[in-house]
């Protein structure tokens, strides 16, 4: 165990003297989710590291120590067939170190898919958010509020996005709050974050989906939840209304900068059912389709 | 949109313009060429009716190392664009394109000829057979692989490139999305030549299952060969679910079907599954031979044979069948699950059991070896640990919660660059200078050979390693720019850099060839490795019947026995030789192909009805000939052996 924390140290510490002192974002998580990712890729790459280190080991001395240069021009290589303990060993060593990433592996599957770590018993916030080229729209069902292009979280609670798309697959992503989802135009996905500390953080569509997917980046702003329910209070008191009409000029290709409004286009533009291709669903995505020919 | 207005590029640039004048003025060169130097018949003849599976292996070869460089220029100018943040050198609607052909010319057009170039030339050698099973059909398989390859590359000055990843996704790939004909081009041009690769699958295991020289059994196979078989087990298992994709994907856009849009019942995952379905095995299809090469070269240059032969032929086959598994930890962000994630990120790991017997049996092969360290060795000493480090990135990739967060980043792509260079491309060109005397009778010249070899590798590491790093700081692929404030310039600049160098080396690979061609010896005898297995028996230059007399096998490198031990390779008697007839029939039936293909892409339909009732009128015609093949005579035989390097009887 002792090694294992070791190999880490020598990682992390070689990561961080390549970028600078300043950890990788993927190493700098503020969420339980992100936190446990990042501990799963330490975990591999000091694994992974003695792996490597061990063929380098072995190549090196077998290079050196066989070369022709080095040997009598006499000497005639031994016939060799392979030897069962060495073979046994050559797959033995390697099926535990992947038995346990396994076991590692599967684990962490089941935490990333549900509530994070420690948010277990709250209430989620839901945030519906939805892609369009190129543009994020972010829809707060109880707080009845929707921005574009921006999300304001609450920190220190369980935060779960429905995420779909309207047009091309696109992946949501805030590499410091945990991994990416992809957003899909006929289902919706899920993905549950957290934010254990506030602060701003990138986020972004890491799918290609076209022209304008360099660009299609939105800002996170996680704070207090009492910042988080007067900034909702104010956006309320200060926002236009959200009408289909708005929303449908929004969903035209293009890049906007941020946007807020009150009300959410659920409400008139409902986003698809888990249950693929139902009848209650075609009705939407016809207009939007249609929408996206006129241009 | 008007007729007339499709076969423009949509978004003309000057590189473009200037591409459009150097493909014109070097196809009138081409011709002119030809007909000064009055090559005409001799091209007719030699090359392009030929149904010799060497020529039609060299054929593969010159046309994989063309399509290298193209997109080898395509890469640099993906590196140069982001070697600096808020470049504009090239907008997003180029830089879509050219990731795009980049990707499709590398795997499609590129790596796949290149390892069938060396199963075509090197499996008949190897086995003792005088052609593979069918060579009619192999001359086919490589005039569609020709014309496809021609038809994808006409997209760039004709109607535009496809531009929505070689992954192609839809509904971005859909006409919603996607308005130009350049994904058309993608669906029709794989189509057509992914028919011969699924002919040449069905050739090669024929040839490997019934036409082996006498004595060898399965398991006597030289390693290539067994790579060879397993690989095209997994073309003729997987293949089928890509031309079923591309013909959906066809039909979506030409016909207005909903196999893939997200209305009307159409489902977008479902590419996505089908693609990786064949494209997972696809990856593996070029692997696998490249590790036979490997194999083949460590052992002859080791002296030594091949350790662990059984675990290597077993680690192959069940490395084939699990590549079959894994196809969704390409998209473990699909929402799909824990537990199917869980499945998938299991057998993926698995993988790496196999792989890793393989790489100590290639050390364990090493030891007690007597090592030389020339050209093709250098490549397979390199391959080793950067393979090593390729395949251990896997692993972590294959963690699907962490996958999360190294998905559609700059991490994956240096992941499967580490290892399609190491694995595969070295392995094409290791084996390049490994077979280059057998099929051309001098050898490369080994001071230029290292120079590449030390470039590329040096060139490699500088690209590639730095793209991990920003990828866990969070750069996605695909992007065509990024701000100054993320930080990334520095390390794109150093995989810029490397990139370059990587140029300069695959640069010297075309002037070794010139100068080899210049300044070689050419008295260099069959055998100038020292090798072991029997693709070495035969004379160089190789007649066209191979062997003169079929080859007695005892083991997995007769040659070698032959050599040491005194087996009597060269048994029999000489006895007259029955050999296949040259045919017209696939060039004028694949150039239909390539007019089929071109009018569907652009949807004329009159020229597509018209070339479809040629297609079936070559394939008629066929049916009803008659040939025989002809024999080559004794005295002919005797003629050539005295010509080609004394008759070994």
């Amino acid at each position: 165990m002792k090694m294992k924390w070791a190999v880490l140290t020598v990682i992390l510490s070689i990561v961080a003297v390549l970028t600078g002192c300043e950890p990788l974002t993927i190493f700098d998580p503020k969420g339980p989710q992100a936190e446990r990712q990042a501990n799963d890729i330490l975990l591999s790459i000091g694994i992974m590291s003695v792996v490597v280190i061990v063929v380098f080991a072995i190549l090196i001395y077998v290079l050196v120590k066989f070369r022709a240069s080095k040997q009598s021009d006499d000497y005639e290589p031994p016939h060799m067939e392979g030897n069962p303990w060495v073979e046994a060993i050559c797959v033995g060593i390697p099926v535990i170190i992947v038995a346990y990433l396994s076991f590692v592996s599967v684990q962490s599957n089941y935490i990333v898919e549900s509530a994070p770590k420690g948010y277990e018993e709250q209430e989620p916030l839901v945030v519906y958010a939805s892609s369009s080229n190129w543009k994020w729209h972010f829809s707060y069902p109880e707080e009845n509020i929707e921005t574009v292009n921006y999300l304001y979280i609450p920190t220190d609670r369980a935060l779960e996005f429905k995420l779909y798309s309207y047009g091309p697959i696109t992946s949501f992503w805030i590499p410091q709050l945990g991994g990416q989802k992809y957003a899909m135009a006929d289902m919706i996905t899920t993905l549950h974050l957290a934010a254990d500390e506030s602060g701003e953080f990138m986020g972004r569509n890491a799918n290609f989906s076209g022209k304008g997917f360099a660009e299609n980046t939105f800002n996170v702003t996680a704070m207090s939840q009492k910042d988080f329910d007067e900034w909702v209070d104010e956006v309320k008191e200060t926002a236009d209304p959200l009408t289909e009409e708005t929303f449908n000029k929004l969903l035209k290709p293009g890049h906007l900068g941020q946007m807020t409004f009150t009300g959410t286009h659920l409400e008139f533009a409902p986003p698809p059912e888990h249950d693929h291709g139902s009848s209650h669903t075609e009705p939407t995505e016809e207009t939007d389709t249609h929408d996206g020919h006129e241009h | 949109m008007e007729f007339f207005e499709r076969f423009a590029v949509p978004h003309p640039s000057p590189a473009i313009y200037a591409s459009m004048v150097v493909i014109g003025l070097s196809v009138i060169a081409i011709i002119a060429g030809l007909t000064y130097f009055k090559k005409w018949g001799y091209l007719w003849r030699e090359w392009l009716t030929t149904v010799d599976h060497k020529r039609i292996g060299l054929m593969y070869l010159i046309s994989a190392l063309l399509m290298l460089f193209r997109g080898g220029v395509d890469a640099i100018m993906m590196r140069a664009q982001l070697s600096a943040p808020d470049n504009k050198l090239l907008d997003a609607q180029h830089y879509n394109e050219i990731f795009t052909t980049h990707g499709v010319v590398m795997i499609i057009f590129m790596a796949m000829p290149f390892i069938f170039a060396f199963m075509n030339y090197v499996v008949p050698l190897q086995i003792g057979a005088r052609d593979v099973a069918f060579p009619r059909l192999n001359a086919i398989s490589f005039w569609l692989f020709f014309m496809g390859a021609m038809l994808f590359n006409i997209s760039f000055v004709l109607g535009g490139s496809p531009d929505a990843g070689w992954t192609s996704y839809f509904p971005l790939a859909g006409t919603e999305f996607s308005e130009s004909v350049g994904t058309n081009y993608y669906m029709i041009a794989i189509q057509i030549s992914g028919l011969g690769s699924l002919m040449t699958g069905i050739n090669m295991i024929t040839t490997i299952i019934k036409m082996r020289a006498p004595g060898m059994t399965l398991m006597k196979m030289p390693m290539f060969t067994w790579s060879t078989l397993v690989a095209n087990l997994i073309i003729v298992t997987v293949f089928p679910v890509l031309t079923v994709a591309l013909t959906m994907g066809t039909m979506d856009r030409l016909f207005a079907t909903n196999f893939f849009t997200s209305t009307n019942g159409g489902m977008d995952m479902l590419w996505a599954n089908l693609f990786w379905v064949w494209g997972h095995p696809e990856v593996y299809i070029l692997i696998l031979p490249a590790f036979g090469i490997y194999s083949e070269i460590i052992s002859t240059f080791s002296s030594k044979n091949l350790y662990g032969y059984k675990s290597m032929v077993a680690s192959m086959v069940i490395i084939s069948v699990l590549s079959c598994l894994v196809w969704a930890h390409h998209f473990f962000t699909m929402g799909q699950g824990a537990a199917a994630n869980s499945f998938f990120s299991i057998t993926t790991m698995a993988i790496a059991v196999p792989t890793g017997v393989k790489i100590f049996n290639w050390l364990f092969t090493m030891w007690k070896g007597k090592i030389r360290f020339t050209v093709p060795m250098l490549y397979s000493v390199g391959f080793i640990p950067l393979f090593t480090i390729g395949g251990v990135t896997g692993v972590m990739l294959a963690m699907s919660a962490a996958d999360y967060q190294y998905h559609n980043t700059m991490f994956l792509v240096a992941h499967f660059h580490n290892t399609i260079i190491p694995g595969v491309v070295f392995a094409m060109l290791a084996g390049l200078t490994y077979y280059w005397p057998k099929m051309f009778g001098f050898m490369l010249n080994e001071r230029i050979g290292k120079w590449t070899f030390w470039l590329l590798s040096i060139g490699f590491v500088l690209a590639f390693f730095p793209m991990y790093i920003t990828g866990l700081d969070g750069q996605a692929r695909r992007m065509y720019t990024y701000s100054e404030a993320t930080g990334f310039g520095a390390l794109n600049m150093l995989s810029f850099v490397g990139a370059g160098i990587m140029a300069i080396a695959f640069a010297l690979i075309v002037y070794n060839v010139y100068y080899s061609i210049r300044y070689s010896p050419r008295n260099i005898g069959s055998d100038p490795w020292d090798a072991r297995t029997l693709e070495w028996a035969t004379n160089t230059p190789v007649p066209e019947y191979n062997f003169a007399v079929t080859p007695q096998v005892n083991s997995i490198q007769p040659f070698w026995d032959s050599k040491k031990k005194g087996h009597v390779l060269f048994p029999a008697k000489l006895d007259k030789i029955h050999m296949p007839n040259n045919s017209g029939m696939p060039f004028i039936l694949c150039s239909i192909f390539f007019v089929w293909g071109f009018s569907f892409v652009f949807a004329i339909w009159p020229l597509v009805i018209l070339s479809t009732i040629g297609i079936f009128a070559c394939l008629a015609l066929r049916s009803f000939e008659k040939d025989h093949g002809r024999y080559i005579s004794v005295e002919e035989i005797i003629e050539t052996e005295e010509k080609t390097g004394g008759a070994k009887l």
